[in-house]
């Protein structure tokens, strides 16, 4: 496959965002892939505007958040508390939506393309709403700001706290959830330290608590202000000496480089020196994320033909960029969720602190049929029977099983009802020759060469009753091939 | 019941002087196409905790009665197993397998440092890691990846809408199939079937992948239709979503050779509140089912080559809770079941009630060495490359 100037910036554009918006064609065909960094770079907002879940239910929530917390058989009756779990989740839910449809509209891709990358690198599995919509928060306003800005942050936040069990940690009873958690995933990555360097680490961040209310709390009387080693560092460490000497480690630019770049470039890693210069670019800048993102963004290497198409996309990924390429209202905004739960990437709701796999591991024999499916379910009102996986986690077993269920109705029996927006689509290709559109289409959709299919098996597949179902039909039918799956 | 003509002659034609006639009315003989000695594993996951003290039950336990004063199985209800232990009243179907020497319960079975988060428990059981690693694949995925380079996906088999992590290796992936019908109906998609035909197998797309993965789905989808309906599974099994899982894996045992992992799973057993009624309800439908399982298993001479195993990703608190149920604890028992066990009946002894872990019970058999017994005694593998480290394998097997 020629490697056109189209291709590069659509390359960009994938990885950088969430693919291109279809009425941005015309600029994609013929601009030079300077164009869209200067771009994408010019867009980044220092603080985006906050995503927040704006329900009446929500309001009671934040209001009752310290029951939540707690708990606690005493202080409630169990249908109390059951209906604050389900105005929770109700909730967790509309937040999903609000930052899914941000990342579909989003003029400042880049930021949410890279919170989203902080979102699977400090996965955070916590049902309480008020908490993640924080934490949400934390990792937007840092995304692209300075690594060891974004770690004190998320170390200090009320989801992490709570996840990694630090309000457990007390000087009497270390526990080194927490400890461990952010050298190994979060910072080095296992074989740079030891598990001495673990309990050391686990009693300097013994007293980082957080209120009710989710601020941070320094509680100096479970605090062990003890003599510490760590790192071939010593003295009377706390929390924050810690992160400061993790920082100090080159293996930490290292490791976030590496995740960097399988996530942004190429899931196998690069040669040695790439990867050096990166890391030593990292470091010496004081962790400046958005100067790495830029060289990443600029460098020949990144255009090269191995990095083009190779990623297969997250659930999220390919959701969104199908909306983004496919202009559409959704009648009901619970297919979203059902499907992401059915693809296995809900938002929010990170399998575990090691975050989405990701790569090949999304990819099986019922997700590649259902992610094949998804655009023509869009359209056909093609039943949709996929039930997702329940999830003892929340609600307890039985109910939500009984809420996929209910999914599945309130989608309008079993289909996927959506207005697509015809006007754009049709005006975007109204200038585009009929013999070229095929060959337009699978230009702006594909990122990898045609394999299982030629212009003339789409061709036989496409609507031919009108120009715009032409498009549409074509839209669809590529979109429903294994290479969309690949950006 | 019907038989047709054609099956009759070719069976009368080889039947010998020894041939009887109830027999035949089993159609016992019809399902010879996979010989003897094909060694199938099912594995039964009890998602949400179930509640092992209620399961297998400590009848002459004071603490047991003690700490669960509403929801405790009184002796006089359980089917007693020896001095000591009982079952729950609903399993009269594995009572009787206990009784015939078919049915092998080990106690206490978890792993150190447990998690009591359902998600995160159930990720431990089915990568068989340490709770504090975070694997991406699973132990029957590895177990694909290491048996059987660019086999058939269909080796594993899960009947489930979406395929668990269990089944997730680094290459290879099994196969999840909630019905062999629907599944068929989808993979007659004429537009998957015409691109997945034209695409070049031997070309270095990255899109390759996919596609193998679109054409083993089609491919098998085919096959297990075929095969499900080519010996038809004539036992009656209750009309329940186990029941029919079961009764679709009985007649693919039959029929298909390939397949060597079953995997199916029963939610809702996280029994936090009034958990008396759902309990029973939920174990009645798995022990229906698998009796009618080992029926068909047996009229068809395949039990001795299946094994039956089941797990749940952790027990309840040893105490009930005020709203008579149970909340998540740690250490269970483990159900195998089989004609061609090594030893059977309870195999080592019930949870310790006096030792516990701040009201936890403490395990004492690590699953992972049930695993290694499993893969290497039962599917002949590389148990310690599966499992990554060396494992002592145990005797029931």
């Amino acid at each position: 496959m020629a490697i056109t100037q189209q291709l590069k910036n659509q390359h960009l554009l994938w990885r950088a965002g969430f693919g291109i918006k279809i009425e941005d064609m015309e600029l994609v065909k013929t601009k030079p892939t300077g164009y869209f960094i200067e771009d994408l770079f010019k867009k980044i907002k220092n603080n985006p505007t906050l995503i927040e879940v704006s329900d009446n239910a929500f309001d009671g929530l934040v209001k009752g958040i310290g029951t939540i917390i707690n708990m606690n058989k005493k202080d409630l009756g169990n249908a109390e508390k059951r209906k604050m779990q389900q105005q929770n989740q109700q909730a967790l839910q509309t937040l999903n939506y609000n930052w899914y449809a941000t990342m579909i509209d989003a003029k400042d891709q880049l930021t949410e393309k890279m919170a989203f990358f902080w979102h699977g690198h400090f996965a955070c599995k916590i049902i309480n709403v008020y908490y993640q919509q924080l934490f949400l928060e934390t990792i937007r306003n840092n995304a692209l700001g300075n690594f060891g800005d974004l770690l004190k942050e998320v170390s200090k936040s009320a989801a992490m706290i709570n996840f990694l069990n630090n309000q457990q940690n007390r000087k009497q009873h270390p526990n080194e959830n927490f400890a461990r958690e952010i050298l190994e995933l979060f910072t080095m990555g296992i074989g740079n330290y030891t598990e001495k360097d673990i309990k050391e680490a686990a009693r300097a961040f013994t007293g980082w608590t957080t209120s009710n209310k989710g601020e941070f709390k320094f509680n100096a009387a479970v605090h062990d202000d003890g003599y510490k080693e760590f790192l071939h560092h010593s003295g009377k460490l706390d929390g924050d000496d810690i992160i400061d000497i993790i920082l100090k480690q080159k293996e930490t630019a290292r490791f976030i480089v590496i995740k960097i770049w399988k996530f942004f470039v190429n899931e196998n890693i690069a040669d040695g020196e790439i990867i050096d210069s990166l890391t030593e670019q990292f470091y010496q800048s004081n962790y400046n994320i958005k100067a790495l993102m830029k060289t990443i963004f600029t460098a020949d290497w990144f255009y090269q033909a191995e990095n083009i198409g190779s990623k297969i996309k997250s659930p999220v990924e390919l959701l969104v960029g199908i909306e983004r390429a496919l202009p559409m209202e959704l009648e009901n905004n619970d297919m979203i969720l059902y499907l992401q739960k059915a693809m296995g990437q809900v938002l929010f709701d990170p399998p575990n602190v090691a975050g989405w796999p990701g790569g090949k591991q999304w990819i099986d024999s019922s997700s590649l049929f259902l992610r094949m499916r998804i655009p023509r379910l869009i359209t056909d009102g093609e039943e949709f029977v996929v039930e997702p996986k329940p999830n003892d986690d929340i609600l307890g077993g039985q109910m939500e099983e009984n809420k996929n269920k209910k999914l599945i109705r309130l989608a309008g029996g079993k289909i996927i009802r959506a207005k697509l927006d015809w006007n754009i689509i049709y005006r975007v290709f109204a200038s585009t020759k009929r013999e070229q559109l095929t060959d337009a289409i699978a230009e702006i959709l594909l990122q990898t060469p045609k394999n299982g299919f030629t212009k003339s098996t789409i061709e036989s597949y496409a609507s031919k009753d009108s120009r715009i179902n032409f498009v549409t039909s074509t839209m669809l039918n590529i979109m429903s091939t294994p290479e969309y799956q690949l950006c | 019941m019907h038989i047709r003509r054609s099956t009759f002659l070719k069976i009368s034609s080889f039947a010998s002087a020894s041939f009887l006639v109830p027999k035949f009315l089993q159609a016992a003989d019809f399902g010879q196409l996979v010989p003897k000695g094909n060694k199938v594993l099912v594995i039964l996951q009890l998602s949400g905790g179930n509640d092992g003290l209620n399961t297998v039950i400590p009848i002459n336990n004071d603490i047991y009665y003690k700490e669960r004063p509403r929801i405790a199985i009184k002796k006089e209800n359980a089917l007693l197993l020896n001095k000591e232990a009982g079952l729950h009243p609903a399993l009269k179907g594995c009572y009787n397998l206990f009784q015939e020497g078919n049915l092998a319960i080990l106690n206490n079975v978890g792993y150190p440092n447990p998690d009591r988060s359902h998600f995160r428990s159930m990720d431990i059981w089915q990568t068989a890691s340490e709770s504090n690693v975070y694997s991406s694949t699973g132990w029957i995925g590895r177990y694909l990846d290491a048996q059987c380079k660019n086999c058939n996906s269909a080796t594993a088999l899960e009947m489930d809408d979406m395929l668990s992590l269990a089944l997730k290796g680094v290459e290879e992936k099994g196969l999840s199939i909630q019905d062999p019908a629907r599944l068929y109906q989808s993979s007659q998609d004429k537009f998957f079937k015409d691109i997945a035909a034209a695409a070049s197998p031997s070309d270095d797309n990255p899109a390759n992948y996919l596609y193998k993965t679109l054409r083993n789905t089609l491919n098998n989808a085919a096959e297990i239709l075929k095969n499900s309906k080519q010996y038809p599974s004539l036992q009656s099994y209750p009309d329940t979503p186990t029941g029919n899982h079961l009764k679709t894996i009985a007649s693919l045992i039959f029929s298909q050779q390939q397949t060597k992992v079953y995997y199916l799973s029963l939610g809702s057993f996280d029994t936090h509140i009034a958990q008396e009624g759902r309990h029973a309800q939920l174990l009645k439908e798995i022990d229906t089912a698998v009796s009618a399982f080992v029926q068909d298993l047996k009229k068809n001479h395949r039990f001795e080559d299946v094994l039956l195993m089941s797990f749940s990703e952790f027990g309840r608190r040893v105490a009930q809770n005020a709203s008579n149920g149970t909340d998540h604890g740690t250490a269970n028992n483990m159900f195998f079941i089989s004609g061609g066990l090594q030893k059977k009946g309870l195999l080592n002894n019930l949870a310790d009630l006096k030792d516990l872990d701040n009201g936890d019970l403490k395990h004492t058999i690590d699953f992972k060495n049930v695993y290694a017994t499993v893969l290497h005694k039962w599917l002949d593998a590389d148990a310690d490359a599966i499992l990554g480290k060396q494992t002592d394998r145990m005797d029931f097997l």
